[in-house]
């Protein structure tokens, strides 16, 4: 490869690294109180706004993961997951691109019942987007439908001609593409040590 | 209480006692023999508790909470140990946070102790009630709120160990004031391991083969000290490590006294006001090999410009550090001590003679230029670099020297010849001024048999200078000189040098320094004629007591060189 290969490469890697983009940051932690506080000061103090934020049990017993999304250059996204390491409750921190992920949301649409009464065209739309009707009350309906965040906001669409009430996301939570089994993991973490 | 010690645990008996007990025998289990404090109501089960103690353990009742901070700060820094404060709820902990955020940005071990209102108050805007853990979570290393008085024991172990383990840094505990009254069975085990938390980093081989690589290979090494060095405790290895491989090396402002200041491989300060060839060469070296230290942009300048050229090695025991400031090309992730040991046999014996040349030749330009006017100068007014002179020689080097901040700290740290480790105790990442004088206290306390000088401008003084009280009840013979330039110096500097000599609100009009001094009982003197100087120096350093030394200096000294900020180490100004 030429030298001025070389150099554009280099330049292009550089540029990639100042790009703002999507990091899903994964983060094992003990399950105490006070720790998502140590954990979000973290973005607060660089003035990173956190676009979704997920915390769940694992299968580990006493083990939490924290899934946090920000839009942020690959470089500011390595040194947050660096600085959340030091957490003292936290076990370890991954960052992550989309595409080394499988990712899901979930979302719940309230629409007044009376929008299906009118003909089937709202339960077409259930059927047709993946959603599912998740309760029937007198007064209104909420389905659920869990995918990307653009198929989600699709559906929204669809629905406000029905007159939505209603229209939550869950935060992203997110499985690496690797085989990695969790408490493995913490116990090779800990013997590294 | 019967203490067994037993390798490295410490268990003590059971003993059914009251939290607040519980609280000063885990203090005596870690060893802790003196605490800098200040009670109040939400405290006051844990002074009850500490005055029949009184024999064991020395409390000293500081005039604010903020001296009770820096004290510790100066105790830790010397003592390389835990630094121990109280203080009540409220206004109390708040009155910390300065001081525990200073510590937390220069890694000192602390434990703060905070008494908090009753837990079945919190949350109720009871009085006195603030919400500590909150506000110290981003300033502390770690933080915890005990209300059930059985975590005592354990969770102070776990604050000691964390706050003076792996990369050192304040620890905060607050406890509420049932779990301090509350009964509890009392039993200490320390703390050796927290499973989320891995101090001391294994050390990897390839790394350190490649960094031994770069330095064998290396034609114009240079090596700069932080103060990771002297929190390993690794001067030694440090020394034998340039020595056999002939480095020469630099340090930042915390990594003074870490290398004595006549050692031939020493070649003085980093940074904005660091010396001229450290700074320069900075920028021609061929392998930069920094130790325990965080590139701060203080010592960088722009960093777009600095040592584009050379390879990194960067030995730091923070993983978070690598990379953050400066990109390393070998990063060696460990304790300085162990990263230094094990580098030691892998370097080659060498010689850099021309490339330390260099360095002399640089040197001579800038004694020519800033030093020689700076310790022995012509001009009427006295110059604080010249009553540093005479501080450094009247106490040989040996003294443990504080600074407050500001221009006076620049020059301290520029010509004072330090000869002993541990040395030096300054505010060097947050600056924060009013630092000195209950850091001296604290260090003076820390190491009774060594004397102790702070050297303090007008402005910072007036910060703190409450802390003369603790100074004069306790009797802590510790020497203040004060450089009294009647401005807030380094930012009329600034004033003049970037913004027109506009002095916006600098000007300082003063009391009679001696006059304060006196109502403290404190032996006081007031000098502005250089021939005064060496017999005002010798005759605070033979006083037996605590001693005030005000100086009248140059109103409008500037201290050079100097980077201004943003600008390249390389475009060091030498006027
Ligand atoms: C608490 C605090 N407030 C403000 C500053 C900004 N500051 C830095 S140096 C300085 C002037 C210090 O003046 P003085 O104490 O008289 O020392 P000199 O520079 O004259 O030696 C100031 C105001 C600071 N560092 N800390």
């Amino acid at each position: 490869m030429s030298n001025t290969n070389n150099v554009k490469l280099a330049s292009e890697l550089l540029e990639k690294d100042q790009e703002k983009r999507s990091f899903n940051l994964s983060i094992l932690t003990e399950n105490k109180s006070g720790l998502l506080n140590a954990v979000t000061i973290i973005f607060t103090r660089r003035k990173i706004n956190i676009e979704s934020i997920n915390v769940s049990e694992t299968e580990v017993e006493g083990v939490s993961r924290y899934t946090i999304v920000i839009e942020s250059t690959r470089e500011q996204a390595e040194k947050v997951v660096k600085r959340i390491r030091k957490v003292i409750d936290v076990f370890w921190a991954f960052v992550y691109e989309n595409d080394e992920i499988f990712y899901q949301e979930i979302a719940l649409y309230k629409v007044p019942t009376r929008a299906f009464l009118n003909g089937d065209n709202a339960e077409h739309l259930v059927r047709n987007n993946g959603a599912r009707i998740l309760v029937i009350e007198e007064d209104f309906i909420i389905i659920e439908k869990t995918g990307h965040q653009h198929e989600t906001r699709d559906l929204l669409e669809k629905l406000k001609p029905y007159g939505v009430l209603e229209f939550v996301r869950s935060g992203r939570i997110a499985m690496s593409k690797s085989t990695r089994r969790t408490d493995l993991f913490l116990q090779e973490l800990h013997n590294h040590h | 209480m019967e203490t067994l010690v037993n390798g490295k645990e410490t268990i003590t008996q059971k003993k059914t006692m009251p939290g607040a007990e519980a609280v000063i025998c885990s203090l005596l289990a870690e060893g802790v023999d003196t605490i800098f404090g200040y009670p109040g109501g939400a405290i006051m089960p844990i002074y009850d508790a500490l005055y029949s103690y009184q024999d064991r353990i020395e409390h000293i009742l500081v005039r604010h909470e903020q001296g009770a901070v820096h004290a510790a700060q100066g105790f830790a820094r010397v003592r390389n140990e835990v630094g121990v404060v109280f203080a009540t709820s409220g206004p109390g902990a708040t009155n910390l946070i300065t001081g525990i955020a200073d510590a937390q940005i220069d890694s000192t071990p602390l434990v703060c102790i905070t008494g908090q209102v009753t837990s079945g108050l919190l949350g109720t805007d009871a009085f006195q009630e603030t919400d500590v853990i909150g506000i110290s979570m981003p300033v502390t290393k770690w933080n915890y709120q005990i209300t059930d008085a059985r975590e005592i024991p354990e969770i102070l172990a776990k604050a000691f160990y964390i706050a003076k383990s792996g990369r050192p840094g304040p620890v905060l505990v607050d406890i509420t004031k049932d779990a301090q009254f509350a009964s509890m069975e009392y039993a200490y085990q320390k703390c050796t391991e927290i499973r989320t938390y891995h101090p001391i980093p294994v050390i990897k081989q390839d790394k350190l083969k490649k960094a031994a690589a770069l330095i064998n290979e290396a034609k114009r090494p240079f090596l700069l000290v932080g103060q990771g060095v002297l929190i390993a405790q690794a001067q030694e290895v440090l020394k034998d490590l340039i020595e056999k491989a002939h480095i020469p090396s630099a340090w930042t402002i915390l990594g003074l006294s870490a290398l004595d200041n006549d050692h031939p491989l020493n070649m003085g300060m980093l940074g904005m006001h660091g010396n001229y060839a450290p700074n320069v060469l900075t920028n021609e070296c061929d392998v930069l090999i920094a130790v325990g230290m965080r590139f701060d942009d203080r010592v960088t300048g722009d960093l777009s410009k600095y040592a584009r050229q050379a390879k990194v090695i960067h030995i730091e025991i923070d993983s978070s550090e690598i990379d953050k400031n400066v990109k390393a090309h070998v990063p060696v992730i460990g304790d300085a001590k162990q990263v230094l040991e094990a580098l030691l046999p892998l370097v080659k014996e060498n010689d850099h003679q021309p490339w330390l040349d260099r360095f002399h030749e640089l040197h001579q330009i800038e004694e020519e230029k800033i030093i020689n006017n700076d310790l022995y100068p012509q001009s009427k007014g006295i110059r604080m670099g010249e009553v540093v002179r005479h501080i450094s020689e009247a106490t040989k080097g040996e003294a443990i020297v504080v600074t407050d901040v500001g221009q006076h700290q620049m020059v301290t740290s520029r010509y004072y010849g330090f000869k002993s480790p541990h040395s030096s105790v300054t505010s060097g990442g947050l600056g924060t001024m009013g630092f000195a004088l209950p850091a001296a206290m604290g260090a003076k306390v820390g190491k009774p048999d060594r004397p102790v000088v702070a050297i303090i401008g007008d402005g910072g003084f007036q910060m703190t200078l409450q802390e003369l009280g603790t100074i004069f009840q306790y009797n802590i013979p510790v020497k203040i000189v004060i450089l009294n330039n009647s401005f807030l110096g380094m930012v009329r500097q600034w004033q003049q040098l970037f913004f027109e000599r506009r002095y916006s609100f600098t000007e300082l009009k003063n009391p009679d320094f001696t006059a304060i001094a006196r109502g403290f009982s404190i032996e006081s003197q007031k000098v502005g004629e250089r021939e005064q100087l060496p017999q005002a120096i010798a005759q605070m350093l033979s006083h037996p007591g605590a001693y005030l030394l005000e100086v009248t200096v140059e109103k409008e000294e500037n201290v050079f060189p100097m980077v201004p900020s943003g600008a390249a180490v390389a475009d060091i100004r030498m006027e």
